[in-house]
Order: structure tokens, then sequence, then C-alpha cells
């Protein structure tokens, strides 16, 4: 096993040698953590450690970090989710402090979306850093032990050290370089956008394997089951940067209505264990966006669980 | 140059329909080019006010004139005598020259006219896009002459975030991706392996975020 440089479950599961799941939950538009704190245990015992979004495009709710801290009390190993569009410098390492204090070991570093998208169009944008220079940041603050000024941090943030990729962004020529230059960043997992076009997925990690970059950083592959056509449809059309083929949409629209959410699990099943297969793939994220109580079934259906014992 | 666009009408006229006398001052320099705040523009602007004065029974002279740039005080000579007489100015100048007016005629309102909107160019005739925003340490040498600043929705220095989509920003089909250019730039020169050049944190402190700039050159 290679050297465990923090306290994350998701290092240990990994280092392990172990096909590492998570998931993720988006917290509540109201300062009632009871949901969040019931999505976590829910899916608990499936994955190793869960994602909370930061106010996932761009709509007001309950704080990442909070809610990364409900789910810590739960026992579970929380991804903090972390955006710059809404924190400069100061608050991002102000955060990232926050959150090592409360023993929260992992961070996903994220540009964002825009904030048209959300219920402050109005609101300004920051983006003093990009999601690169957010993983630099928190690698110079947990090696180095400094902060950004140089200035000593007497107690380092402990923390993993994530970050995003989109194999289906264009321009697709730069998306391997894109992830050499994450890693080259400190990046040490990555979770992906939501895989439907396995081919094209496929395609990149050969790019990702060419430059031996699969050997640096633990790429999860983003798994999204569909509920149905139309929500399959919505995603190829509006969801700029998503890839959904035309033969995924005729396959939900060939079964019948209240039988696509169960085809959307069955292909969402299928695609995990062909990308099991694939060199490089260290493990799944499976985002179940609001359908948190189907994540144990696809787990074990999978055949991802039992999850392995690393504590 | 620096592109404005004049204000609604209805915002002007309850800026100024109060005054006796009003001068409506065009500037002929950028703002004209974009034909909304030139000495022409200024004319017809002053138009219309006459009309809605008359329309309204308000009782207000209105004066049009001009000059080739608000924001440089040789250029005011020759209505030196208008401009201190004038009971109050609607300068269709940017932001600069409405500030250079009120700093120059100390007792007299000077309303803008335009909203100033950005620093752009002129891609065909009549389309205006933006190309700059003054951040104060530009970086056009490493993105092949894109600046992901003013043009790129997220200011990304490393690259497109993960909705650039068939050479659109994410926010909008009709707005190219930033970093899709700077792309397709850097392959056309045959530097396409400079992307993979990790951009360093940008010092912010010599844009806005800086506070106000100036710079004096010692020997004038
Ligand atoms: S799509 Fe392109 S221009 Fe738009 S925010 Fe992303 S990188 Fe910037």
């Amino acid at each position: 096993m290679t050297e465990l440089i923090t306290k994350s479950r998701l290092e240990k599961v990994l280092k392990n040698g172990h096909q590492a799941v998570t998931s993720e939950c988006g917290p509540p538009r109201s300062s009632d953590p009871a949901h969040i704190i019931e999505k976590g245990n829910l899916i608990k015992d499936y994955v190793d450690s869960v994602n909370i979004t930061d106010n996932q495009t761009s709509v007001t709710r309950l704080c990442s970090l909070a809610a990364c801290i409900h789910l810590k009390q739960q026992g579970i190993d929380p991804v903090l989710q972390m955006v710059v569009r809404d924190r400069n410098r100061i608050a991002l390492q102000s955060d990232i402090l926050g959150a090592a204090s409360f023993g929260i070991h992992n961070i996903l570093c994220l540009s964002g979306d825009h904030q048209s998208f959300g219920d402050n169009p109005q609101a300004q944008n920051v983006f003093d850093l990009d999601s690169m220079q957010l993983v630099q940041t928190v690698r110079h603050m947990r090696d180095e032990g400094k902060f950004l000024s140089g200035d000593e941090i007497k107690v380092p943030p402990d923390m993993f050290v994530g970050a995003a990729a989109n194999p289906f962004g264009d321009p697709f020529k730069i998306r391997v370089p894109r992830l050499a230059k994450k890693v080259a960043c400190g990046a040490e997992f990555i979770q992906t956008q939501c895989i439907y076009n396995v081919d094209k997925f496929e395609k990149w990690m050969e790019g990702v394997r060419d430059r031996g970059l699969d050997e640096q950083v633990y790429i999860l592959a983003g798994i999204t089951p569909m509920r149905s056509v139309g929500m399959a449809r919505y995603l190829s059309k509006n969801v700029p940067g998503m890839d959904v083929p035309e033969e995924l949409i005729e396959r939900l629209k060939g079964v019948e209505k209240n039988k696509q959410s169960e085809e959307g699990i069955t292909i969402a099943v299928e695609t995990i264990q062909r990308l099991k297969e694939v060199k490089g793939v260290a493990g799944f994220h499976i985002m179940a966006i609001e359908w948190e109580e189907k994540v144990p079934e696809m787990v074990e259906r999978s055949g991802l669980y039992p999850r392995p014992a690393v504590d | 140059m620096i592109v404005g666009e004049q204000k609604p009408f209805e915002e002007i006229w309850e800026m100024v329909k109060d005054h006796k006398q009003l001068t409506v001052f065009g500037c002929n320099t950028c703002v004209a080019v974009c034909h909304q705040g030139g000495n022409k523009e200024a004319g017809i602007l002053a138009s219309q006010l006459r009309m809605r004065a008359t329309q309204d029974g308000v009782d207000i002279e209105i004066v049009d004139s001009g000059i080739e740039r608000q924001c440089e005080h040789e250029f005011f000579t020759s209505t030196e005598d208008l401009l201190v007489k004038s009971e109050a100015v609607l300068s269709l100048a940017c932001g600069i020259g409405v500030q250079f007016m009120a700093e120059k005629y100390k007792k007299t309102p000077i309303y803008p006219a335009l909203n100033t909107t950005f620093l752009g160019d002129v891609i065909e005739s009549g389309h205006y896009t933006e190309k700059c925003q003054a951040c104060g340490d530009c970086v056009l040498g490493v993105t092949g002459g894109v600046c992901p600043v003013s043009r790129c929705c997220k200011r990304l220095f490393n690259g497109p975030c993960g909705g650039s989509s068939d050479g659109k920003c994410e926010i909008s089909k009709d707005l190219d991706c930033a970093w899709q250019l700077v792309v397709d730039r850097l392959e056309a020169l045959g530097k396409i392996d400079d992307y993979e050049k990790v951009q360093p944190l940008k010092d912010w402190s010599k844009d806005r975020a800086g506070g106000p700039r100036s710079f004096k050159l010692e020997d004038f």
C-alpha cells in the first residue's frame, strides 16, 4: 500500500487497492439539517465517503461545511465540495481550516456553476482563484504548513485533495491535458462528470493511461441513474457539457413509463460493471440527485457491496 | 475603446425634467463610435427631450453641444462659456467624462445619459463586444491573445470549465467560450503544449480590488 498522508477514509480505501464508492447529497434550502442527516444515514453503509455539494447550480442552500459536520457526527467520511465562485482566497483558506478543525478530511475543488443558473443571477461572482489554483492552495497549506501569504500554519489542514474532470466538455483535445494539469497542481483523486457516453469515456481513459495519469491520481467514474426519458432528454439538451447518446434515450423510450426509472438503474449498474474492468478506473462516484434511497441497490447490484472495513 | 449605451429615455427625463435650462453635451470619440454618445446623438437626444417637454408642458430650455473628449481639459476651451452658464448638463460621455466635468464645474449638476458598459471593439458595423477589463496585469501573452478575464464568465486562468460545449459558453449558446478560443489560437500558433503551463494565482491588487488606480509620468 502507498503511504497514507491523511486520515481520510476515502484515501485508505483507495490506497488499500479497493475500488472506492462515493456518493453525494445536496443540503436543504432550510436551516433544518434533518433531511441531510437522514440521506446520509440511508447510504452510509454502502459508500466510503459522501460529498456535500456547495450551493450546486448556484441555488442558495445550507452551507456545505455545516452539512459535512452533520454527516461527520453520524460517523460518515464527508467530502467537502468547495467552489471558487463565492469565496476569495481569504475565505477559502479560512473555510479549509474550519473544515479540518471538525475532522473533515476530503475536499473537492471546483469552479462552480455560473450564478446565472441559480436563484440570484444578480449576484457578484468572485473567481479570485480557479479550481486548479484551489487544489494548489490546499496542497500548499497541507504539505508546506503555510498560508498563501507564506505565514506558518501551526496545525496544517489534514485533507485528501480532489478535483473534478469532465471528459465530455469541449474542446475534447485538451481534456486529457487538463487532467494532467490538475494532477500537476496536486489533485489526488478525481470525480468525473456523469458518464452516459461510455465509449467516449473509454477513449478519454485511453488518453489518460497513455500519459500514465491513472498511476498518479485515483479516478472515480461519475454515475447518475436516469429516472425517466424526460430526464435524459433534459440533460442532453439543457445541461452544457453533458453527453447523453441517442441510443440511451431510445432505450428508455422503449420501456413503459412506470418502468423507466427501473431501467435507468439497470443502465447505471451496467455502466458500473463495464467500467469496473477499465484499467485506471479506481472507483465510482454515484450522484443520485435526490434519489439517495436507490444508492444501496445500485451498489449491491454492481457487486460493490459490502464496503471494505478500513478503519 | 469605451463602449456605452444610452439609458432608457424615461430614466433620463426623470433626472433632468426639473431644471429650467439644460445643456445636452456629446463626447465625440469612443462613445461616438458606438453611436450612443457623440455630438450627433446629443443633438437627437436634445430634440427628443424638447418634444417631451412640450408634450408635458414643462418649461425647460434645452441646448445641445459637444466636444471631442470630455476627459481632458484642453478640449473644453470652445465650450467654456456655454458650460459655465449652464444650469445643468446631461453628458453623453462615459462615466469618466461625467466625473471629469463634475470636478471641473463644481456647482453644476452633471447627469449621465449613458450606462458605461465595457471596453470593447467593433467586430462588425453596429456590433460591439467586450475584450478587456483593465485588470492591470495583462496575461494575453500566455493565452494566445484571448483575454480570460473579460471573456470567460468565470475568469478562469487554467483552461475551460466543464460547461464548455461546441465552442460555446455554459451560460449562453450565443457566447463563445473564451477557452475554446484560447485553445484554437494556441494550436494555430503551434503552441498547444503551452496550455499545460499552470498559471499562477493572479495579483488582483492591480485590479479594481486594489482601489482606484493611477499613474504619473515624473518628467511631465
Ligand atoms: S464555458 Fe468557457 S467561457 Fe464559459 S465559463 Fe466555462 S471556460 Fe469560461
